[in-house]
């Protein structure tokens, strides 16, 4: 029980530092690493609850997929500088905002600590977590029978997901460049550019067996070699 | 010493959540906000985690599965359109992106 409580003690720790960082840092990438910090603790938090699978996936999936895909965009637009601050459109935004999440805070830890340290509500009677059956197994299960219809759909979500990242991410007004994609089966195409590499190489033979390098023409050598 | 027993996650989950609605509210650069959605999904996530062990039921991790994949989704589109945006004027924040047309 110590140990259990030191643990979540010191996750606890790190994942509201982690989520500190993401709101008080000013530089994205630092941002991006404290998320990694944050995402990292629930993982731990997953595990010491027993979502041994999700504990993967969070790592696996958040840390590894998502927040690289953040770093990739930081790098990519360049917008790794300190945000500028002094600005505030609409007037008293941050005041209110803190106060927003004041009062939220607020109300969902009356919520919690006014019933006392039970969670109430009924126990599962169809998907009970049996302490002989590993996590993975338990989990595959419910989402292969009950909520199969879901799994399929968030397959096409993740192509739709994918051709839209696509879609947008292209530049702006560029169809499909026809020359980049040239007519003629594969077979063709790999002898026409096999063709024309030995053209250019006899080229190049000529021009290194005409001069045996007066000065001037080593110019001229340049040139064809462009 | 306190035993360690649901109402500590849920209050931790309880505190992520906060200070990532805090930041999506008050951070103007659209990255940064994307990052604070996630602080909010994750602090979700554990919540559903903790229900999930509370209540003895395993489809609240099928639940929090679920919230996984569309996470990584809306950040894939929400990136693509962040990226789409930022080619055409440099160094825009959320505030400046206020028109609805190209």
């Amino acid at each position: 029980m110590r140990v259990e409580m030191f643990t979540f003690l010191l996750t606890a720790a790190i994942c509201l530092a982690g989520s500190a960082g993401v709101v008080l840092l000013r530089n994205p990438v630092h941002n991006a690493l404290s998320l990694v910090a944050t995402l990292f603790g629930v993982a731990v938090l997953f595990i010491q609850q027993g979502a041994y699978f999700l504990a993967a996936i969070q790592v696996i999936v958040y840390a590894g997929a998502i927040v690289i895909l953040f770093l990739f965009v930081i790098m990519l637009l360049g917008v790794d500088k300190a945000e500028g601050i002094d600005r505030d459109p609409i007037l008293g935004q941050r005041t209110a905002a803190i106060a927003a999440g004041v009062a939220i805070l607020g109300l969902s830890l009356t919520a919690l600590l006014s019933v006392g340290s039970r969670v109430t509500g009924q126990a599962s009677t169809l998907a009970a977590i049996d302490g002989s059956e590993p996590n993975i197994n338990a989990l595959a299960k419910v989402l292969f029978t009950d909520y199969v219809f879901a799994f399929e759909i968030t397959s096409v979500l993740l192509t739709v997901a994918v051709v839209g990242a696509v879609v947008l991410s292209r530049k702006a007004g560029s169809a499909i460049d026809v020359a980049e994609f040239p007519e003629g089966t594969t077979a063709d195409l790999l002898q026409a550019k096999h063709d024309a590499a030995a053209v250019e190489q006899e080229v190049l033979e000529e021009v290194a067996t005409e001069d045996e390098t007066p000065e001037g023409e080593a110019e001229t050598t340049e040139e064809a070699l462009r | 010493m306190l035993a360690l027993n649901e109402t500590w996650y849920l209050v931790l989950a309880a505190m992520i959540f906060t200070i990532g609605s805090v930041g999506l509210l008050t951070r103007k650069n659209p990255l940064v906000m994307f990052m604070c959605v996630e602080l909010m999904l994750n602090a979700v996530n554990l919540t559903f985690v903790t229900f999930s062990k509370a209540l003895d039921d395993i489809a609240g991790q099928a639940i929090v599965f679920f919230v996984m994949v569309v996470a990584a989704a809306e950040v894939v589109v929400g990136l693509g359109i962040i990226v789409a945006i930022m080619r055409r004027r440099q160094g825009a924040n959320a505030d400046d992106i206020s028109l609805m047309r190209g």
